[in-house]
């Protein structure tokens, strides 16, 4: 079988939750004997070239293989990439992509070569969205059309995901003729507070979905957004879980400076992580015991508001914020910590607690994500129960063998939950696509 | 005839470097050694060496008619030693010359006024050992830090001997009142008041070099007809010694002006005298009722500058709290921490009135906003606890 697949990433160039995701699954597919055509923008900044540039993955393997899986090379000679020169870049916001541009248009410098990250403030969707990326998003599908009419009768389907690629998705379809998937990672209504999201990117999605032959969501969470706030017929609606595939870390235990236990939050600090629920358990566990610190890792639109509500709540000397967390840093974090938690309020699936649970750390998640169905070695709490919340803080750090229990078999948990079970899946899905096709 | 009082003030704080939660525990030399080396060989160069030679050759030509006061914080000295053993050795010059006072302050120019008598105590008896030690002097003329004023505070400083204290002529204490005359305290009247003309006083040192101000350029001649025509007893001009060099820069010609201005004033008929010689001399013409604490900061006047949100009033009382343990550990190296962290800039840091305002602090902020400056001193301020708890 061969897939056409619409991305927007992939590591190393931007290693963030789509791009890790897209590779794993393409190895997991890969080694289910699914051909891979990836497909994505790759930014260069000279809009007036022409289009399309076919990179054979052979030329760039040693950055992408990973040398300990047996037959590597053959996976990755089944991958094929394609980039197309687009200024195109993944979550950042239309506000942030007309500023960076406009600094383009000034100095010739492009902002993607800077350092930092643009991972800081991806979803800051504020409503205000400018015709610029809107029109990113139609040009890649005009390209995506050029792709399939060159690429004709070398894939059987066409897989898109998220959706800035979802126009190009529709486009591939229509030139080929093949059935087509698309793969909602998350949907407007975990990117934005309550119900005020932007009608744009919801109508987008819907379309994408409408067009599509079938649809996987990342999770049952997600499954049922789909199903009853897009009006997608339930039956074309499959969830499919997401693997982790972990990076050897290598990493020495750094140095312990506090001898106090550490809850950690890790994530951007926006609206729908939850980060003031968080706060809230931390002032009443402090209340009960002293010898624990709580710290905010993440930068975000509601961090000034945190601190602030630290600072009202008497709690700063036991609550600390480290700002965004870069490279090796983030791995520090997790192994520093005691319990970590995501009391995420909406949460399409949610790699982080994976993460923390690979560093035998116990997990306290909220019952609002994804990840909450395919975990058991986690404490599962509604986002809004603070008590409930602190509870389980309390528990995980006074009762050791609780802890054990939790890292130990959370740490197995977390080891079975493999790319090639979840591509297995997802090779059922184009099956059930094509079939509909005939 | 009418006297001037000139009063500057000299203060340098120790400037955090930015401390991250990873350091806690294992990292314990909180300060950023380089910009507070730069900062303060800096204004050495600009400010306090051209000023105090400037300074000195006007005494000395003088012959005893130009006096004027300094008060100097402990961490400036503190930096003095540390970075720029010269400045310290030209102030020290001045002392010698009779004809400057030194004023008694708290040694960290800390907020400790507002926080217990005994912290204030503490600190204020402190400054004047190091006043004793460095220039062998024993004030008795007191200000706070900023400024800060009330009832309370008045009495505290009394019971600790000064004789005379300097405050703002704030607007909202004094009414009708002017700030040129001798007032007194409100309990019981028996320490002396200066206030500060903030019109004259601001025009040096935040209009001088403004060229939108329609009284640019400012000549000595011009300041000292406005000082003649004042009605009162005194005018007392109290500022920043960065003033002359650092915030007034050289090329604005503060320095000529500084320098033309004894001769300006005195051929006006205006002497000049020390803080506690014009308390001394002159009688007080009323009282002051002061009930809640005022400043020279900001328009208000009062203390939200440096206490006026949560974040500023969440630090302040952590760090306050760790007081009784600082005095049982009996450490210099954890007195040194506990003075630097109470310099008073850090809780200006965490100011968030950017209104009216915002350019003076911002102008002295070394953070991007007051919640970095915030996350930072809580950050030192818990591995210091850490440390104080193993003692």
């Amino acid at each position: 079988m061969r897939v056409l697949m619409f991305g927007w990433e992939f590591p190393p160039h931007i290693a963030g939750g789509l791009g890790t995701a897209c590779y794993g699954m393409t190895q997991g597919l890969a080694r289910n004997d699914v051909e891979v055509i990836f497909v994505m923008p790759k930014a260069s900044g000279d809009e007036d070239q022409s289009f399309v540039k076919v990179v054979n993955a052979s030329d760039i393997e040693a950055r992408y293989c990973d040398s300990s899986i047996e037959g590597a090379d053959d996976i990755m000679r089944k991958i094929s990439f394609i980039h197309i020169d687009s200024n195109m870049v993944p979550y950042i916001s239309p506000e942030e992509w007309a500023t960076y541009r406009e600094g383009y248009e000034r100095t010739g410098k492009k902002f993607w070569e800077r350092k930092g990250d643009s991972w800081t403030q991806r979803y800051t969707f504020s409503g205000k969205y400018g015709a610029n990326i809107m029109e990113e998003v139609a040009r890649y599908a005009v390209v995506a059309a050029e792709v399939a009419r060159q690429l004709e009768g070398q894939f059987d389907v066409i897989h898109a995901h998220d959706w800035l690629t979802y126009f190009a998705g529709i486009a591939a379809k229509r030139v080929s003729g093949k059935p087509l998937v698309v793969h909602m990672h998350a949907t407007s209504f975990d990117r934005s507070s309550s119900d005020n999201i932007d009608t744009r990117v919801y109508e987008i999605e819907r379309a994408g979905m409408a067009a599509a032959d079938m649809v996987i969501a990342v999770s049952n969470l997600t499954r049922n957004i789909v199903i009853n706030k897009y009006n997608i017929e339930p039956e074309k609606v499959v969830a499919v879980h997401n693997a982790v595939q972990f990076a050897e870390n290598d990493n020495p235990v750094p140095e312990r400076g506090v001898e106090d236990k550490i809850v950690t939050f890790l994530g951007r600090i926006t609206f729908q992580k939850g980060p003031d629920y968080f706060i809230e358990a931390a002032a009443k566990v402090l209340h009960r015991v002293p010898n624990v610190r709580f710290v905010m890792a993440g930068s975000g639109d509601m961090m000034n508001h945190c601190i602030r509500r630290v600072a009202q709540l008497g709690i700063a000397d036991r609550f600390h914020f480290t700002g965004f967390l870069k490279g090796d840093d983030v791995q520090k974090m997790f192994q520093l910590s005691d319990v970590y938690i995501m009391p995420s309020v909406s949460e399409p699936f949610g790699i982080s607690p994976l993460e923390a649970m690979r560093s035998n750390v116990p997990t306290i998640i909220s019952h609002q994500s994804g990840v909450a169905e395919v975990l058991d070695y986690a404490i599962k709490v509604n986002y809004w129960d603070v008590d409930a919340m602190a509870d389980a803080i309390y528990g995980l750090i006074t009762y050791p063998a609780l802890a054990k229990m939790f890292s130990e078999k959370g740490m197995d948990e977390v080891n079975n939950l493999k790319w090639i079970n979840a591509a297995v899946k997802i090779k059922d899905v184009y099956q059930q696509a094509i079939d509909k096709c005939k | 005839m009418k006297t001037v009082c000139f009063y500057f003030q000299v203060h340098q704080p120790w400037r955090l470097k930015t401390y991250r939660f990873f350091q806690m525990g294992n990292d314990h030399n909180y300060l950023d050694d380089f910009t507070n080396r730069a900062i303060m060989q800096k204004v050495a160069r600009e400010c306090y060496l051209p000023m105090n030679a400037l300074l000195l050759s006007l005494i000395r030509e003088g012959k005893g008619a130009f006096k004027f006061t300094f008060s100097i914080t402990g961490s400036a000295v503190e930096q003095f030693k540390a970075y720029a053993p010269e400045v310290l050795e030209s102030f020290k010059q001045l002392a010698d010359t009779g004809c400057v006072e030194f004023l008694g302050e708290t040694y960290s120019h800390s907020l400790a006024s507002l926080a217990s008598v005994d912290e204030f105590k503490n600190e204020v008896k402190l400054h004047t050992a190091m006043l004793k030690e460095e220039f062998g002097v024993k004030p008795t003329a007191f200000r706070n830090t900023e400024l800060i004023y009330s009832d309370e505070i008045a009495q505290s400083v009394e019971a600790m001997g000064f004789k005379t204290m300097l405050a703002e002529g704030a607007k909202h204490i004094l009414g009708w009142k002017s700030p040129n005359f001798v007032y007194t305290d409100a309990v019981d009247n028996k320490l002396r008041l200066l206030l500060r003309n903030y019109k004259l006083s601001d025009d040096i040192a935040f209009r001088f070099s403004n060229e939108g101000w329609n009284e640019w350029p400012l000549t000595a001649d011009k300041y000292a007809d406005w000082v003649a025509s004042e009605t009162g007893d005194i005018v007392n001009l109290f500022m920043d010694y960065e003033t002359f060099g650092e915030h007034q820069k050289a090329a604005s010609g503060i320095f000529d002006f500084m320098k033309a201005l004894p001769a300006a004033l005195q051929s006006r008929g205006i002497e000049f005298a020390t803080a506690s010689e014009a308390a001394k001399k002159l009688q007080p013409v009323a009282v002051l009722h002061c009930p809640y604490a005022m400043s020279w900061a900001d328009e208000e006047r009062d203390v939200t500058a440096w206490l006026g949100n949560d974040l500023q009033n969440e630090a302040f009382r952590k760090l306050y709290a760790l007081a009784p343990r600082v005095k049982k550990a009996k450490n210099k190296d954890f007195d040194f921490v506990w003075h630097f962290m109470q310099n008073s800039d850090h809780f200006y840091y965490m100011a968030t009135k950017w209104l009216s305002d915002g350019d003076v602090h911002s102008y002295f902020n070394p953070y991007d906003s007051a919640y970095e400056a915030f996350i930072n001193y809580m950050n030192v301020l818990a591995d210091f606890e850490i440390e104080l708890n193993k003692l």
